[in-house]
């Protein structure tokens, strides 16, 4: 049976277990006087049931479903003759899907080797019993663990503890499934990333002034031979960034501090979540809406002063994603200027403080790690915001501080450079892994310092 | 004139006196009714700091506060008693309009200071609050040093043109708060690391910093051990001289060992107010005697 139908199989297995030792347990209760004669209620014998029942079969399951395909390859392989055993791993992957492909009746096996065409009802043999073994014995798992869970529904035994501590494990897997994620995401760029270090110093990546990843094809190629100085991506990262923050920071937090202190509440409850909406447009529509709407606009009135602006540009990108990290910035200062105890503003109200002083005085004092921290996140989220900079500020790496010429930024980069068809042993490639390290340990810094700040100040006025 | 003599010569003339329904002493006590608008014993004086007539407050459709009408004289310590929600913190804060931030709180009827309406639309709160100082339930020092704690009001209030007159109020005030010797080595110290005791006595420091004529408690020592407690009890009584003083406190023996007046609520009623040792020995309404002998509350 297939793994897709086994799983609802056991499912249906587990509810049964449940309800069963659900009656078990009532059943065992009634001659002693009800229920609360038993060490646990019924609910946790039947939870307790359904989870022996599943887990093992489960575990079983995905097991056997992990190492079916190689244990079956092997087992092909290895039945080979001797001397038509293939010497590498490569021709080895050529031979299977030789073989599978005859299995799946793509190749007719007149066309190829004896032994392949054996090997291939080999496959289709074993493939069959691992199916029947493979149901046989993840049903017998859940039937034992039911069963099992049956006859220790006793009014002595605690079943509530064990259920405990099963949940317990369940929600520390989901929690490490998260965590090891991130781990093997960062260990496959830091692979990526070293190979890129191979073919390109580091000190050239971190240290060089122009940015210009074609490589040449051939040798004898002209005016192509790839630069991979970062320098200019990150200073339009950064030029494009302070523009946001520049935005976003003072808009922000004065209508976080609107919105807290001043607001009535009937005001707060309508605007709070309007400018949660920001948050909430995609970023490619903020991204024509730059490129369409705000550059030309910015363009022109540059020429209207005089002044030389390009169609694309950093300002322009920068300001529709200050536009976007509003509400990072506003919603986070909102929550800690409410978290700041009100006997504080009491006590600064009482001293005949106004109510803007109580805010610069006490209020913003005491929320200062909170909003730094908000400000920090909101940092790290424009540094990897794309779909603005890409149509807004260009594709052209200009290594200036002018917010009205086009500048590029990491991000941009890294999503051109991996559009398209791709060979992954070119340094072109391999450098937006590099690029998205660098991104990635930036942001993290960023985050790390922005948690120590909250941290360290946080139970300051408790 | 002393508060008592203001107080009893007040008493003499006081309106209508309160119906006191002497024939029925035998009746059962429980049966003496709340008569919203009047009060039992000396609720006038003479020459008050605060004159306070038919106040109401609603939070809402809720009527908190009915119709009470008090003077507190210069000078007197006057203690509010009563069971939880009985408008006691209520009234307090409407004295120095603590109630202001509160959307749905109204405030009704006359409340004078010094025969300044305290409640008039063009009434400056800050200068109110500058002349009417609190004290909180919980202490609530500022995350800032002990320093900037005492010197937060001189300084929004421009009292101090140099650091050295700014130093003199500060130190003035740590020591009227019996809190200088404790903490002169360092000042400089976050206010939030000292005891609960010692927070509290900084925040009436901080209170007096700003020379208020009228200092409101709400509750000051309901968070803080006896020691603690005896401490800023003592601290009131020295204050009495120099300053008006309202307390608000859950326990009575605090109201009976530092107030002249005590002042019982009910249920957004002002059902008895008198001389504090009257109040605990021979109170006139069965309802205070309720409360102070433990029936309820």
């Amino acid at each position: 049976m297939q793994t897709a139908n086994l799983l609802p199989l056991i499912l249906v297995l587990a509810v049964a277990a449940y309800g069963l030792a659900f009656m078990r347990s009532r059943a065992v209760a009634a001659p002693l006087g009800g229920i609360r004669n038993l060490k646990a209620l019924p609910f946790y014998y039947a939870a307790r049931a359904a989870l022996w029942c599943a887990i093992p079969a489960l575990i079983v399951l995905a097991a056997w479903a992990g190492f079916e395909g190689k244990v079956i390859q092997g087992m092909v392989i290895s039945s080979l003759p001797q001397d038509v055993w293939p010497e590498s791993p490569g021709q080895a992957s050529l031979v299977l899907s030789q073989i599978s492909n005859v299995a799946a009746g793509k190749l007719n096996p007149e066309f190829v080797p004896e032994h392949i065409a054996g090997a291939a009802g080999l496959l289709e043999n074993l493939r069959a019993q691992s199916g029947t073994f493979k149901t046989i014995l993840v049903l017998l798992i859940a039937a034992l663990g039911a069963a099992f869970a049956w006859t220790r529904v006793a009014p002595h035994i605690n079943a509530r503890e064990s259920v405990e501590r099963t949940l317990r494990r369940i929600f520390f897997v989901c929690a490490a499934v998260a965590v090891l994620t991130t781990v093997g995401i960062v260990f496959s760029v830091i692979f990526e990333t070293v190979r890129f270090f191979g073919k390109v110093p580091i000190t050239e990546f971190l240290f060089g002034t122009s940015w210009s990843p074609q490589t040449a094809l051939r040798a004898d190629q002209v005016g192509a031979e790839g630069a991979f100085g970062i320098i200019p991506l990150f200073t339009g990262t950064l030029l494009i960034s302070a523009i946001a923050l520049l935005v976003a920071v003072p808009i922000g937090l004065l209508s976080a501090i609107y919105l807290s202190e001043y607001a009535s509440k009937r005001v707060r409850s309508t605007v709070k979540p309007l400018l949660e909406m920001l948050a909430g447009v995609p970023t490619v529509v903020y991204g024509f809406f730059a490129a369409l709407t705000v550059a030309p606009f910015i363009r022109d009135m540059a020429e209207l002063v005089g002044l030389e602006a390009s169609s694309q540009s950093a300002l322009a990108a920068g300001l529709v994603m200050g536009i976007m990290i509003i509400p990072f910035v506003s919603s986070l200062s909102d929550d800690v200027i409410n978290a700041v105890p009100q006997t504080l503003r009491d006590g600064s109200l009482a001293l005949g403080a106004t109510q803007s002083e109580t805010m610069k005085n006490v209020i913003f004092p005491a929320a200062l790690p909170g909003i730094i921290g908000g400000i920090l996140l909101a940092a790290s989220r424009a540094i990897g915001e794309t779909m603005i900079v890409v149509m807004a500020a260009g594709l052209a790496a200009n290594l200036t501080a002018n917010p009205l010429d086009s500048v590029t930024t990491v991000t941009v980069q890294i999503a051109t450079l991996l559009v398209g068809d791709q060979e992954f042993d070119s340094a072109k490639t391999l450098s937006a892994f590099a690029l998205g390290m660098m991104l990635f340990i930036v942001t993290l810094l960023l985050n790390v310092v922005a948690l120590k700040i909250v941290r360290k100040y946080r139970e300051q006025y408790d | 004139m002393s508060v008592n003599e203001t107080i009893s010569s007040a008493a003499e003339q006081r309106e209508a006196s309160v119906p006191v329904q002497d024939v029925a002493v035998e009746k059962k006590r429980e049966d003496m009714p709340v008569q919203e608008g009047k009060t039992v014993g000396l609720p006038y004086a003479d020459d008050p700091k605060f004159k306070l007539r038919n106040v109401e407050v609603f939070y809402g459709d809720d009527r908190a506060i009915k119709d009470i009408s008090l003077d507190i004289a210069r000078n007197e310590v006057i203690s509010f008693i009563g069971p939880s929600g009985c408008g006691k913190s209520t009234f307090l804060r409407c004295l120095n309009r603590m109630n202001d931030s509160i959307d749905i709180c109204r405030v009704k009827g006359q409340l004078m200071l010094d025969d300044e309406d305290i409640y008039h639309s063009k009434r400056d709160v800050v200068e109110l609050r500058a002349r009417v100082g609190m004290v909180f339930q919980k202490p609530n020092p500022f995350p800032k040093s002990i320093y900037d704690n005492v010197a937060y009001g001189p300084r929004i209030h421009g009292l101090a043109n140099r650091k050295s007159d700014l130093d003199e109020i500060v130190e003035n005030s740590l020591r009227k708060a019996g809190l200088w010797d404790e903490v002169k080595d360092r000042l400089d110290a976050t206010a939030t690391g000292m005891s609960g005791g010692q927070q509290q006595r900084l925040c009436i420091a901080r209170a007096i910093a700003v020379s208020p004529e009228v200092i409101l408690m709400d509750e000051p020592c309901s968070a803080l051990d006896p020691i603690a407690t005896a401490k800023v009890e003592e601290l009131i009584s020295e204050m009495s001289e120099s300053y008006t003083i309202v307390i608000v406190t859950h326990s009575m023996q605090q109201a009976a060992r530092v107030s002249h007046r005590t002042a019982y609520f009910h249920l957004g009623h002002l059902v008895e107010v008198n001389e504090t040792s009257k109040v605990f020995t021979s109170p006139e309404h069965e309802l205070t005697e309720s409360y102070i002998t433990g029936r309820f509350g």
